[in-house]
């Protein structure tokens, strides 16, 4: 087996990857740049295919002549990483298969490069709330998905909720693609969205502030409501949604008793925030805090050699991404990123820190939840199997809680569930032991056996 | 491509789950409950999506490129993994 050795391998072909290949590269790094989907961009610069170029893709782009500045890299796409196999005195060796997503077929790669640097950016986190599994229910991020990249509307009359900015821009791409938004629910209410907002007003980027202003005329013209302080407590159909329960929130995201009201949508899109998608950096054997991989300024990990950029870092939008990415790759190759360059990257963590204080999770949700509803998708494991496993059982470990109940044993292994799980598990033991095991996974990706098979005959 | 033994049509580039999509279809697999499942992330980590692709199970439909002639089978229970 062929084991390639570049100067810097980069996985995540998204705002921070291409930054810090890009920047990699300019500094004379033999660059090798990796993704698992079918094109770069990742999934904020996700886009219509080659094969359906469109003249107007920049009209539901943010920074899009950034992007066309930087795709002109080579790229291997299709190429998921499956394996970090740790060293001591060096970055792990990554094992990658190549070729059409979850193929059977693909082939096999292997590289031991001289420093990493990662950058697998972030998923949605969505709270559960009944009949949240009925199809017609969509992640924000999915309809983003579906509009950006196949110009699909999820849905007619469409409600958006949960938390923070993000909400924006999937409303305007949903009414973009020809869906009547009904409204834009914020969980959180107007004192601390103001408070967190308004605060340190010079921190702010102007740009920034200009682009939520634009989403927020995006509403007004069309004359769609944004409540704060509101959200969905229930989605009701039998084979698809056609109604949903909204209700005030408290400050601590409790539902408010004798403020529901049933509004008829035929699909939802809700998102409550970012978890970083670090399996691959916890694989390398890189300290993580609260899920996000600990860096120094530089964007140095706590393995030698690995950099981590961008959203596993902790979520802060695109510009803090191309930020870190940039010195990643840059002191990847060697070389120090200037004053200037890591000023850039100060300003944009201070959103970071805006962003969690105006819409962080708050405690209240589970008021909203009944035993019936459904925790883990995979497995169909209740609020109330939860509960009960807990107190049948006695144990305080996550493990053997996970193990006696099946909650994040199904095939997404816990990414969609995992941090609610923890969060219900931890109330219901008074206090797990074993917090924070979720992000570790034996393998970083889904493999067929066959190809684990495959890999193995050919390691010497 | 063929769902389930009927034609159905797409546009070059589009995901499985896309074509499904804009040709009406909201749910496609069945959940070991009978839970009706379609897209819920749309970006590859949840996935209740699974289709069987040309006889290859448990293929995430919302990331996998449709090819002309592919054939789908829908899923039901655990799909094919069991």
């Amino acid at each position: 087996m062929t084991v390639e050795t570049p100067d810097v391998l980069v996985v995540g072909a998204g705002p921070a990857g291409l930054a810090a290949a890009d920047a990699a590269r300019r500094a004379g790094a033999q660059v090798v740049l990796l993704d698992a989907a079918a094109d770069a961009g990742g999934q904020y610069w996700r886009h219509l295919p080659k094969e359906r170029p469109a003249a107007h893709e920049r009209v539901l782009h943010h920074g899009w002549d950034k992007f066309t500045a930087l795709r002109d890299q080579e790229v291997l796409t299709d190429a998921q990483v499956w394996l970090a196999e740790r060293h001591d005195d060096r970055p792990p060796t990554l094992h990658v298969l190549v070729g059409a997503s979850d193929g059977n077929g693909r082939t096999p790669r292997t590289f031991a490069p001289k420093a990493l640097v990662l950058a697998t950016g972030a998923y949605e986190r969505t709270l559960p709330f009944p009949g949240w599994d009925l199809p017609g229910v969509f992640t924000a991020g999915a309809a983003q998905a579906l509009a950006k990249a196949e110009r699909i509307a999820v849905g007619q009359r469409v409600i958006v909720a949960g938390a923070g900015p993000f909400l924006l821009p999937v409303a305007s791409s949903l009414i973009r693609t020809g869906s009547t938004v009904k409204a834009v629910l914020e969980a959180n209410g107007w004192s601390r969205l103001r408070k967190a907002w308004t605060a340190r007003p010079t921190e702010l980027p102007r740009h920034k502030a200009g682009e939520l202003a634009g989403y927020l005329r995006d509403l007004a013209t069309r004359r769609i409501p944004y409540r704060a302080a509101t959200t969905i407590i229930a989605a009701h159909g039998t084979d698809r949604v056609t109604e949903v329960t909204t209700a005030r929130l408290d400050e601590q995201w409790a539902p408010i008793p004798g403020t529901e009201r049933r509004e008829q949508v035929d699909a939802v899109c809700v998102s409550h925030g970012f978890v970083p998608r670090s399996e691959l950096a916890v694989n390398a054997g890189c300290r993580t805090e609260n899920g996000a991989v600990i860096t120094d300024e530089n964007g140095l990990t706590s393995v030698p050699g690995v950099y981590a950029a961008g959203e596993i870092t902790g979520v802060g939008g695109a510009d803090l991404a191309l930020a870190e990415g940039v010195v990643a790759g840059l002191a990847a190759a060697g070389h120090h990123a200037t004053a200037a360059q890591l000023r850039h990257k100060t300003v944009n963590e201070k959103f970071a820190d805006r962003l969690e204080a105006a819409h962080g999770i708050k405690p209240g949700w589970t008021g909203w939840m009944t035993d019936d509803t459904i925790v883990c998708r995979c497995e169909e494991v209740t609020a109330g199997d939860l509960r009960a496993g807990a107190e049948a059982t006695g144990s305080r470990g996550l493990r053997s809680l996970k193990l006696s109940t099946r909650a994040g044993l199904g095939v997404c292994q816990g990414r969609t569930c995992g941090r609610t799980v923890e969060e219900l598990l931890h109330r219901h033991t008074g206090g797990l032991l074993d917090p924070g095991r979720t992000e570790n996974r034996p393998l970083a990706a889904f493999v067929r056996m066959g190809e684990l098979a495959a890999a193995e005959k050919e390691t010497p | 491509m063929f769902v389930d033994g009927v034609p159905m049509a797409g546009l070059d580039g589009q995901t499985v789950a896309g074509v499904l999509m804009a040709n009406g279809r909201l749910a496609w697999r069945t959940t070991r409950a009978g839970r009706p499942r379609g897209v819920f992330c749309g970006i590859g980590v949840c996935h209740d999506c699974l289709v069987t692709i040309n006889g290859l199970p448990d293929v995430r439909a919302c990331q996998r490129r449709a090819v002309d002639g592919d054939t789908i089978a829908t899923e039901t229970g655990t799909g094919a993994q069991s």
